[in-house]
């Protein structure tokens, strides 16, 4: 096993040896991710509440969202897991082109998955869908999909809004982290700093990324598919 | 334990296919009128395409106990968020304030 790079130990002095050093690693990753779930559990736990309490606003919210732009985003960002997971798969098998690629690829897919969020919002932005004094929903347009109008008040709307900017604003700066992390890997990729034996860098962000689809995959049918029968 | 297991581009295909599938499924679903179990219903798919992400891309399936323990455990905390906030705030009552104990 070779743990040196240009001569530099990559083993840390207080572990045993690199399977250790991963080992822990790995372990700390999966804890961060552990605080991120109830960072996002909050989020949800406040949409499950005002969704039960306001059922009827937030169908008339939900149905103000593409359907289209959600599914498009969904897969991409699927497929932004899959080639992550391929430049995990690249790293360990040492195929360093493979690796880079997919990294590459992974970056494309997250900053398309931006550009269709930012047409989304200003799309909302230009309807005044936007919690505030310029706030405005049509009531009376929004009656025909509920099932009981009279209960649809226009406060309760703004408060799906929110929501939805909350919820999908904190999970964009998750993936704009994710940007960033993941163009350092292809810079360290590029340089043949990972191998088959050294590649927990690249495992550990590719932990990360995969946990942003899971937030995205559990965001996507509360938000846009609510009550659409 | 093996940290160390490596997943072939095509088991990573599989399981890249199946979430798409269920992505179509989950809006399929969404247009048939379950009532009140809409919801759970796509929970319960949204919980299968986290769990293949879980087992497959983050390689769960190939993880030590102490990985296990750390998501259970955040599972269970999460849900414990869930069900104490809403066992509270629907239990709600308006109470009068009793009366003065006389005299």
């Amino acid at each position: 096993m070779s743990d040196t790079l240009n001569g530099q130990s990559r083993l840390a002095h207080h572990f045993v040896d690199l399977q250790q050093q991963k080992s822990a690693a790995t372990l700390g990753m999966w804890l961060f991710l552990a605080t991120e779930v109830l960072f996002f559990g909050g989020l949800f736990v406040a949409y499950t509440l005002y969704k039960l309490k306001y059922y009827e606003a937030f169908v008339a919210g939900s149905h103000e969202l593409s359907i289209t732009l959600g599914c498009v985003n969904t897969a991409i960002l699927i497929t932004s897991s899959l080639t992550m997971a391929l430049g995990v798969y690249g790293a360990q098998t040492g195929r360093k082109a493979f690796a880079c690629n997919s990294l590459l690829a992974t970056l494309a897919l997250a900053g398309a998955f931006l550009v269709v969020k930012y047409f989304e919002w200003s799309a909302k932005f230009e309807h005044h869908l936007v919690p505030g004094p310029d706030f405005q929903f049509d009531v009376t347009h929004a009656a025909a999909v509920v099932a009981n109008p009279e209960l649809l008040r226009i406060e309760h709307v703004k408060m799906f809004f929110i929501l939805y900017y909350i919820m999908t604003g904190l999970h964009g700066i998750h993936v704009v982290a994710g940007i960033g992390v993941i163009a350092w890997l292809y810079t360290q990729a590029r340089k043949g700093v990972y191998s088959a034996e050294y590649y927990t860098p690249v495992e550990l962000v590719g932990l990360y990324w995969h946990f942003v689809d899971i937030v995205w995959i559990f965001l996507f049918p509360l938000l846009y598919l609510l009550g659409r029968h | 334990m093996s940290l160390d297991h490596i997943l072939t581009p095509r088991a990573y295909l599989t399981v890249f296919f199946m979430l798409l599938v269920l992505t179509a499924v989950t809006v399929y679903v969404a247009f048939i009128d379950f009532g009140a179990w809409s919801t759970p219903v796509a929970m319960a798919i949204a919980i299968i395409k986290a769990t293949l992400v879980l087992l497959y891309f983050m390689h769960l399936r190939y993880s030590d106990g102490l990985t296990w323990l750390v998501i259970v455990s955040s599972f269970i905390m999460l849900v414990a968020l869930v069900l104490i906030t809403l066992g509270d705030v629907f239990t709600r009552t308006m109470t009068t304030a009793p009366p003065a104990l006389g005299m």
